[in-house]
Parts: structure tokens; sequence; C-alpha cells
């Protein structure tokens, strides 16, 4: 383990009563730095949990937010469930799959984009919605959506999943 | 329209509830000055109990009976605040997270006093990082100005709230899997019992409260167990905040007293439906719940009214759907949803799930056959009932429900292999 990180895990566990309850948190630090849960994170973190690393992949992988395989610099996760199917989530996602060139669950050959159809996040009433890098946007229409591509495109965020 | 005078949501969309002194002068905090400074924890927790508050997180138990359940043999208790929110349609706590997080503050402090808690967890959701970070600086303020952390106000009481983010799992929102989560394992459901008042996190005494609930207990403290118990029907009153969704003019969260009518929340509240329409059917309580229709527009939203009409109140998600929606549509959403957010530990919820979603996916593209729809037809009393938890419980109802009351518009998919009502829009248009 890094200093760093070996510091950083420190704090976690003196949060928690027990250091396992600070597996999760850790490994979203560490994803926030390396783009994804890395194999070495996986094992500092099972280090630091006192479990075995294949223990820690297994919960890790219970987590749709923890990736297990690199993604893209831009992660936009467009709702796909009722109340943003009743306000036009199948045209917006009809719209971002084409202009983005991806489908559901694919990241761009060169790692700018990953592209996924998620469950309801809590925005029902101003949908159709999605997060960019755990962004939200609400009330997406097509037009407002090429307009948040054109934004996202010209810069490289500084983390794409942060941690806190 | 209702003169009803909000209370979880006041000021919220008028002034600027995340700024402490806002908060203040709007009599922010003087609910936990009372309870610390004039009140026993025991007077707390039955002022809480007199007001005949019941959890807003979907279940509707009554919170006051929830914490007496706490034993008393001296280990560490814990109180855990459920903002986990991800029921389809409801949107709720999402907002009072972000809008009024020293209300949540000011409630955790004051039940965790109430059922002496050693310490609070409080679980946000990982989308909604956001509001964590709203809720964080909110903490830091609090902190500093004495409302949490040590000595609180003064007091002996020092009580510290530690933030969990989590990773994305809806499961987590069930109260066990979110205990297993917080210990840094899978959200994997627990079987109970024993109960988390019992054995909770870390194996010890432990009560999970959702958020509106706990933005309930500053008003019942500084207005009384009375008033809050006059609001609404007998057994379950109170202000709720309903999340209205769908094919309304104004989708939002309204405030309403417990018990209006249906209609009522559509046509006063939500601005009624768009031009033209005509109502389909409703979800009164998330993606859960069975669908109500527009025989049922009087029906009281209430947890008890809704349960006589074989429905639930659940998170208070209102999803509203006009004569444009599919209904095979609108359940493949639903179904695949809890095909997806299923833990796999029980077979029927994780195989039923599975074969229900690619029964339905199939009608829905018009490749569907009549025996799915038979299937589909008896298959409730396999999957439903059979479950650890309650979400294999909440595959089937909204399917079930639509199914027994618009059956030719599933049939209509088999025959027509396809949508019947996108066949006349585009008749409509082309
Ligand atoms: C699948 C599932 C998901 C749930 N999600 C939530 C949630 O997001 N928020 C919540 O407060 N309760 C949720 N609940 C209910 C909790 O298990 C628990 O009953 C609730 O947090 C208790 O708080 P209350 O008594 O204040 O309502 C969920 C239950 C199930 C079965
Ligand atoms: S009912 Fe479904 S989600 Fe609940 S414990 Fe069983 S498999 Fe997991
Ligand atoms: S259905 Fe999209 S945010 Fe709830």
């Amino acid at each position: 383990m890094t200093p760093e990180r070996r510091a950083r895990a420190e704090e976690l566990i003196a949060r928690y009563p027990q250091a396992q309850s600070a597996l999760i948190p850790f490994l979203q630090f560490c994803q926030a730095q390396d783009g994804y849960v890395t194999e070495q994170a996986i094992s500092d973190g099972a280090e630091m949990a006192g479990i075995t690393p294949a223990k820690a992949r297994s919960i890790a992988s219970f987590y749709s937010l923890l990736f297990k395989e690199p993604v893209g610099k831009h992660v936009v996760q467009i709702c796909r469930t009722l109340s943003c199917m009743l306000r036009g989530a199948d045209e917006l996602q009809a719209h971002a799959r084409k202009r983005l060139g991806l489908r559901n669950g694919e990241t761009s050959a060169d790692g700018a984009f990953t592209y996924e159809e998620v469950e309801c996040l809590a925005a029902c009433d101003r949908a159709p919605c999605l997060q960019h890098n755990l962004e939200f946007h609400y009330d997406v229409t097509p037009a407002e959506f090429d307009r948040l591509l054109e934004t996202w495109a010209a810069r490289d965020p500084a983390t794409t999943m942060p941690a806190e | 329209m209702a003169t009803f005078e909000p209370v979880l949501t006041r000021g919220i969309g008028e002034i600027d509830l995340t700024d402490i002194e806002v908060y203040k002068q709007t009599g922010g905090f003087a609910s936990l000055d009372k309870a610390l400074r004039q009140m026993t924890p025991e007077a707390v927790a039955g002022e809480v109990s007199a007001s005949n508050l019941r959890g807003r997180g979907g279940a509707g138990f009554p919170t006051g009976k929830k914490w007496s359940f706490l034993p008393n043999d001296g280990r560490p208790r814990y109180l855990v605040c459920n903002c986990d929110e991800a029921e389809p349609g409801t949107f709720k706590d999402h907002m009072l997270l972000e809008a009024t997080p020293f209300s949540i503050i000011e409630g955790l402090i004051i039940s965790a006093y109430a059922i002496r808690a050693q310490k609070i967890f409080m679980y946000i959701r990982g989308e909604f990082l956001d509001g964590y970070r709203i809720f964080r600086r909110a903490l830091e303020q609090a902190t500093l100005q004495g409302y949490a952390g040590r000595r609180i106000l003064g007091t002996d009481l020092s009580m510290d709230i530690v933030m969990h983010r989590g990773a994305g799992a809806y499961i987590c929102g069930e109260e066990t899997a979110m205990l297993e989560s917080i210990e840094g394992k899978r959200g994997e459901p627990r079987l109970k019992p024993p109960f988390p008042a019992n054995a909770g996190l870390y194996g010890m005494p432990t009560v999970v409260n959702n958020v509106e609930t706990i933005c309930c207990v500053p008003p019942i403290i500084t207005r009384g167990a009375a008033w809050f118990a006059s609001i609404g029907p007998e057994k379950c009153p109170g202000p709720k905040i309903i999340s209205v969704s769908g094919h309304v003019r104004k989708p939002g969260n309204y405030e309403v007293p417990m018990g209006i009518p249906a209609r009522e929340l559509i046509d006063d509240y939500a601005g009624g439906l768009l031009p033209g329409r005509r109502l389909k059917a409703i979800q009164p309580g998330g993606g859960s719940s069975a669908a109500i229709f527009e025989e049922d527009l009087d029906t009281r939203i209430d947890f008890d009214s809704l349960a006589a009409k074989k429905t639930m109140l659940g998170s208070g998600g209102f999803v509203v759907m006009d004569d444009t929606t599919c209904m095979v549509r609108a359940s493949q959403t639903l179904v695949r949803f809890f095909e997806h957010e299923s833990c796999g530990q029980c077979t029927p919820c994780r195989e039923g799930g599975q074969w229900v979603a690619r029964m339905v996916s199939r009608l829905e593209a018009g490749e569907g056959s009549a025996s799915d729809l038979r299937v589909l037809n008896t298959i409730n009393n396999t999957i439903t009932g059979t479950n650890l938890c309650p979400l294999g419980d909440s595959i089937m109802p909204f399917l079930s429900s639509v199914l027994r009351r618009f059956p030719e518009e599933f049939e209509a998919h088999v025959r027509m292999a396809g949508c019947p009502l996108r066949a006349v829009a585009l008749g409509a248009t082309g």
C-alpha cells in the first residue's frame, strides 16, 4: 500500500467501530484515483479490512458504482425507469446512443465515454434525467443533451467518480 | 385548493435552508434545545409514541413502538438513518437531503437522545454525491456551533453522525441489507428474527429510520404529539410528502395532510392531467405497489386506506399514467428494475424475476405468445410470499394489477405482434 493510501485507510477505519466498514469507502477513494477498482485496490482493501482478496472482490462486485474494469473519463448514466420512460427517456436514450455511438454498457475505443442505462435516480419529477460523473442533469431534451455533450467533450474531468 | 400549511418542506424553494443562520432564523434547533434541556429521553420517546407517527420509509411501522423494542441490557445502541432512496417514483428524501439538511441533523440528534444511542450512521445513496456534500457541509457547521458532536448545546450529550456513502444497490435500502452494507459486506438482507432492535449493526441494538420519519420528530417535539396526531386519520396521522411524477402538469414533491383523496392530490396539487388526456393507471406507493384506477380516485392517501384497496402507500411515490401509456411497456420497466436489483439469495426472486422480465420484454417486442400470458397470469403465487425480503414480493403487484384490469391490451400485443397503442400513434401521425 502506498503511504497515501495507508493514511487514507487509517483515517477511514477510525470512523467506524470495525475496520471492514471502511472497505467500500476505501475502494471509492481508490476508484476516484485509478478510474476503476484495480486488483491492487482490492488487495490493499482486503489487507485493511482483514479479509481475503477473493472476499473483497466479491463484495466490490455487488455494487454497481464500483467498476471492475476501466471506464471512460466521462460516465453518462441515463435513467430508464418508469417515470422517466413516461416523460421521454426512450427518445433521449436513442439520441444518446446515436451521438455517442455506444450501446448500453459500452465504453468508447478512445476511453472518453462510457454509456449506461440505469435505474431510477430519485429525480422523477424532472424527467428524463441523467448523471454525468455523478452530477445530475434534469429535464434533458435531445437538444440539451447535445449541448451537454459539447461541454463534456471540451474538457477532461479531474475525476470520473469522485469519492466524497 | 387545500390550505394545509407545510411543516416538513416549509421554506424549501423560497429560502436557503442549507445556510445554518437561515435555518436558525426560521426556528431551527429550537426543538433540539427543548428536548435536551426540558425533556428526559423517555419523555421525548413518549411524545413520539403519542403522536402516532408511522415510518415513512415504506412499511409504515409505528416509530415510537420501534424505538420501544430496544432491550435495556447495557450494550451500545445505534441509530441508522436511511437515505438510500431508490424506490421507482420516489424522490422526497433526495429533496430533503439537499434542501434542508439541518432538519435531518436536528431530528437525528433528538431521536438518538430519545433512544440513548451511542452513535448515528447516516447512509446516503451513492448516486447522491451532491447531497452527500451538502450534508457534510451542514454537519460541519452544526458541529462548529454545538448542535452536533461534543457537548451539544453545552449539555452532557455528545453524539457523532458518521456519514456512509452507498455504492449503487437498491436493495441496501432494506434495513438489514443496509446494516450489512455499513459493515462493509455485500448488501444481502438478513433472515429475521433476530430483528435489528436486538441484533442490528455490529450485532448491537439498532434502530433504522427513514429520512422523512426523522424530519417529523422536531416538529412533534416543538408543537406536541397532539398537534401531529390531529392531522389526518387517527391511525396514521401527520404531514406526508408525496412524490408525484409521470403524466401530470406539475410533477413534484407535495406535502399534504395524510388522508387526502387521490383526486385532490392530482388535480389541486399536481395541476391535473396533461391537456386532452384521460387517466389510465396510478402507482400510489412506488414501483413496488399495485396500480389503482380512475374509479379509485376518491381513495384516501394513507397507509390503511390504500392497503384496503390491495395496494400501499409505501414510500409515497405516486406515478400517474394517462391513456397514452402502454401497460406492457410500463410493466416491463418495473419488472426489469426488480430483476436487476435482486440480490440473488432467494430462488423465486432471482429466477422468477428473470423469467418474468424476459416474458414481459418478449410481449413488448411483439414476440410473446399466449402461453407467456397464461404463465404471467398464474405465476404470482409462486413468486410472491416466498422470499426472504419484500423485494421478491414487489415483482408482481403492478404487473398483476394491470394484467387483470387491461387483459385485452396484453392479448393485443400477442395478436398484433406489437403494441396496439404504438400502431395507433403511427397511424395518426403518418
Ligand atoms: C427492497 C427494499 C428497499 C427499501 N428501500 C428503502 C429506502 O430507500 N429508504 C427507506 O427509508 N426505506 C427503505 N426500505 C424500508 C426499510 O427496510 C425500513 O423499513 C425503513 O428504512 C424503516 O424506516 P421507517 O420505520 O422510518 O419507515 C426498503 C425496503 C425494502 C424491502
Ligand atoms: S427477496 Fe430478492 S432481494 Fe430479497 S433477499 Fe431474496 S433474493 Fe435478495
Ligand atoms: S424514474 Fe427516472 S429518476 Fe425516477
